[in-house]
């Protein structure tokens, strides 16, 4: 490794899942040189992976899309943690500016027996969109709305709706709970629709079904480790999971 | 090629009504028997989908990405128009359509513009019934602010997250219809062509990207929700999927290629600050509602913001247009920070960005106040650039994100190949020569849930239905075709990387295709995006193999068609020899350095055809008929 002595630039080590297959899998080391910091993390991929491709070498495969911490499809655990040490950053809004000259860093995919590896850091993520075909909407069909002013409903339910509704789908949640849970997500989006007046008729129905599809599809159960909420990108409170365990039980009970 | 748009006659505040008793209705028993394919999970794709299978077509969805959720409508930030007059500021129908209209310079059609004002209300009627969180006032009614080009309050809104809240509320429609069985999803799979039967779309072939496997889909008629082509600039605020290549295979069909050369650069984006950047980030331009743009007076001042004094600063949109100050519609905007770049009056370490200042707001409003509105977007901007926009005003500058070019569609949105529907900003769309801000997501959601569920229905009903499958021979040739042209990529083993190319490619356009044009700079942007394209097919090199999971064989494919395609940007905008909102050539300008329309000669939308890849595509036009406007030079002033 170089020495660089312009301070915007660092130099690291990373240590990346290779995945190809079942049986040919690990880490593998690569020298990241010469790395600006005003460089977000997902550009320093880039720059590894356009070396890689030169030296005629299989570029390391990651998902990731706008680019902006909204569409949800990055993300990685850096040194163990989802998303990297940030609080309230996607992968792709994590800047190098917050690593160290010298630092190594080991890059994984998700981890979850949910969430199988496609391949390097790609994981299969389908399982989240099962779980809102289970409930995760309200049966209005286009055409028969009324008008949009005709429900007031206070600001601060709206603004407690829209905290929930932030959720990007990412998976950070599911890979940083020790039992591979995906309450958080199931709560986000729960509390989203039960607490405006439009998701109230089927607020029964919508959490016994999203909770039996969790379950089938082999997420864990919620032990209040809240890494979910210390990882999760658009910091969605652990209150949403209260409210699902409050909903799910009112369905049980009336 | 007589180029039809299928106006309905009649009062203009009555085409859409007419129109919609004349077209033939599917007998409901009978939807289930046809099958539609839709590519993209937009808000224009996830809309039409979850529509088409409430009223019991079979849907087959395609997306990119690895969930439908993920679409690059999903960062549409700001909001989305509606002509509901709740801030009772003297809004209505009229005045969408108008503004519409005017901001785009005079280059859309009427009665489309119309039919998209009448709808922008049942569109906020239905998000809100499914469960968009809205931004709201005390009273619990539904809050409205103010967006570039427009002088009422009319966006709805939630935080900086419009797009994701109406995205996810397609998204969820769309899976309600998946779990009833009647949309069959397909992610991670990328069209590589339109299949034809009998001169009619009859299905795609579409390569699935976990396996490589190339598979063959046949239906009744396909729909292209596949978005903008923002990415032929390699930097752009799109996401890094977004592509032309759906569309351009369209084109190289049959389909028309319609105002390529008409494509947005917003002015409110995080500046370029390094040549390793991936992408662009779009601030909101609600920021302007609130921010003052502005640039030291004189040209190579570095001294800080805080520095200089009020009276050696240059609010030069205030100054330069009183009325409308910092909200000018967007390529007012955008040109104006190149000017003042230009002139040497840009700041930053690079001096290509002007000041966006919340000085004034926060002490006039409290920094509360700020936080509520943007507080998202402040955070966001001290991301990416380590800097307090609290404390430091904001550094901004153009970059691309709309392009209001796309597929000619009529006004069924079906394309010049009868069968093939093309909805969202995949089409040419409303909004001619510029988009006005929060309407793309109004235009993307008309299309989707109000007008393609109806049309489709018309040409289904109406025409004779050959059912084909994919034993079909035009299927086994595009796939054939589909194949030999991934191998021949995947052989180059040149020298030069896909993103090398791709940021080329880019540099030409936004050099020479961008904010401003002039002829001498398109004629040389063509020729160097030909010996581009010859380069590339020589010297890029592809790793990996073509049968599984393979980033840099995607990227690939649709870079070669971005090759293609740059030129014919160039050669539209050759072809334009006027100036209007976005396409400004400099030849053609008023006195005052504003966008000088040719009406006499340009009235029209300029419709491409695919002539073989060695001949320049061929012209057609479709003249535009103001009956209920009067043509005017905007001004802004």
């Amino acid at each position: 490794m170089t020495s660089t002595t312009d301070k915007k630039n660092i130099n690291l080590t990373l240590k990346i899942w290779r995945q190809k297959g079942p049986d040919n899998n690990g880490l593998e080391t690569y020298y990241a040189d010469d790395i600006s910091t005003d460089m977000s993390f997902l550009e320093m991929i880039d720059v590894i992976n356009e070396r890689l491709t030169l030296e005629g070498k299989d570029p390391v495969a990651f998902d990731h899309d706008c680019r902006e911490g909204i569409c949800g499809m990055c993300g990685a655990m850096i040194n163990g943690r989802a998303h990297g040490p940030e609080k309230g950053t996607t992968l792709c809004q994590l800047h190098m500016r917050h690593f160290a000259d010298g630092d190594t860093l080991v890059i994984e995919p998700w981890r979850s027996r949910a969430f199988k590896i496609i391949k390097d850091l790609v994981v299969d993520r389908s399982p989240l969109d099962k779980i809102i075909q289970a409930g995760g909407y309200i049966s209005v069909n286009a055409g028969g709305a009324p008008d949009a002013n005709a429900i007031p409903i206070p600001q601060e339910t709206a603004e407690t709706a829209m905290d929930a509704a932030t959720c990007i789908g990412c998976g950070a949640c599911v890979a940083s709970c020790p039992n591979a849970s995906a309450m958080l997500f199931v709560g986000a989006k729960i509390s989203h629709l039960a607490l405006l007046p439009q998701g109230k008729p089927e607020a029964m129905l919508r959490v016994m079904d999203m909770v039996n599809e969790m379950d089938r599809l082999c997420f864990g159960n919620c032990a209040n480790h809240r890494e979910c909420e210390a990882e999760c990108p658009k910091e969605i409170s652990i209150t949403n999971i209260a409210r699902l365990n409050r909903e799910f039980i009112k369905s049980r009970l009336f | 090629m007589q180029l039809d748009a299928k106006i309905p006659g009649g009062m203009l505040t009555e085409k859409w009504d007419k129109h919609r008793f004349e077209l033939k209705l599917v007998n409901p028993a009978n939807k289930k028997k046809f099958e539609i394919i839709i590519v993209g999970t937009g808000l224009a794709g996830a809309s039409a989908s979850a529509t088409l299978a409430e009223l019991g077509y079979n849907i087959k969805s395609f997306c990119l990405q690895d969930s439908p959720r993920r679409a690059h409508s999903i960062s549409a930030q700001g909001g989305i128009n509606a002509a509901k007059n709740y801030s009772n500021d003297g809004d209505s129908i009229w005045r969408l359509f108008y503004d519409t209209i005017k901001g785009g310079d005079f280059r859309s059609r009427e009665a489309n513009v119309y039919r998209l004002a009448q709808i922008s209300n049942n569109i906020i009627d239905h998000c809100v019934a499914q469960g968009v969180p809205f931004a709201r006032d005390y009273g619990g009614l539904l809050a409205n602010r103010s967006f570039g080009g427009a002088q009422v309050s009319r966006t709805f809104y939630s935080r900086s997250q419009t797009g994701q809240q109406l995205l996810l509320g397609a998204y969820s429609a769309l899976m309600r219809q998946v779990a009833e069985g009647k949309i069959k999803m397909f992610p991670r799979r990328e069209i590589l062509d339109i299949v034809l039967v009998n001169g009619k779309a009859k299905g795609v072939i579409a390569r699935n990207l976990i396996t490589g496997k190339i598979e063959t889909h046949a239906a009744d008629a396909v729909v292209l929700a596949t978005g903008g082509y923002g990415n032929v600039f390699f930097l752009s605020t799109n996401a890094m999927t977004s592509n032309v290549t759906a569309i351009f295979k369209a084109y190289k069909k049959g389909a028309l290629f319609a105002n390529p050369c008409f494509t947005q650069i917003h002015p409110t984006c995080i500046p370029v600050h390094g040549a390793y950047q991936s992408k662009l980030t779009l601030m909101s331009e609600s920021l302007r509602n609130d921010g003052r743009v502005w640039v030291p007076k004189n040209p190579g001042d570095k001294r800080s913001p805080d520095q200089i004094p009020e009276s050696e600063r240059d609010y030069y949109l205030e100054n330069r247009y009183p009325a409308f100050g910092n909200l000018v519609p967007r390529d007012v905007a955008s040109r104006n920070a190149k000017m003042q770049c230009d002139m040497g009056k840009g700041v930053g370490e690079t001096g290509v960005a002007v000041y966006l200042d919340f000085d004034d707001a926060i002490k006039r409003d409290g920094k509360d106040v700020i936080i509520k509105k943007y507080g998202n977007l402040f955070q966001m901007y001290e991301k990416i650039t380590g800097d307090n926009p609290y404390e430091n005003p904001m550094m901004i500058y153009p970059a691309v994100h709309y392009t209001m070019g796309g597929v000619w569609v009529d006004y069924n949105l079906m394309s010049a190949v009868p069968g093939l529907f093309v909805i969202g900003e995949a089409n040419f769309s409303d909004h001619g020569a510029n988009r006005l801000g929060a309407s793309a997501m109004m235009q993307g959601l008309a299309d989707g849930y109000f007008i393609l569920p109806y049309t489709i229905g018309g040409y289904l009903a109406e025409t004779s239905m050959q059912k084909v499958t994919a034993d079909y021979p035009e299927f086994k040739d595009a796939v054939k075709k589909a194949e030999s042209r991934i191998n021949r990529l995947l052989s180059i083993n040149g020298k030069r990387t896909v993103d090398d190319f791709h940021r080329e490619l880019g540099s030409i356009l936004w050099e020479y295709c961008g904010m401003s044009r002039n002829n001498e700079g398109l004629l040389k942007a063509q020729k160097l995006i030909q010996k581009l394209r010859e380069e590339f097919w020589e010297n890029v090199i592809v790793p990996g193999s073509g049968k599984d999971f393979n980033q840099s064989l995607e990227r690939a494919g649709r870079v070669a068609d971005f090759l293609e395609f740059g030129e014919i940007m160039v050669i539209d905008a050759l072809a334009r020899k006027e100036s209007c909102g976005c396409h400004f050539n400099e030849t053609y300008q008023t006195e005052e350095n504003e966008a000088k329309r040719n009406d006499k000669d340009f009235c029209h939308v300029a419709a491409w055809e695919f002539a073989g890849d060695d001949n320049e595509p061929v012209f057609h036009k479709e003249p535009f008929d103001f009956e209920n406007v009067e043509l005017s030079q905007r001004s802004y002033k």
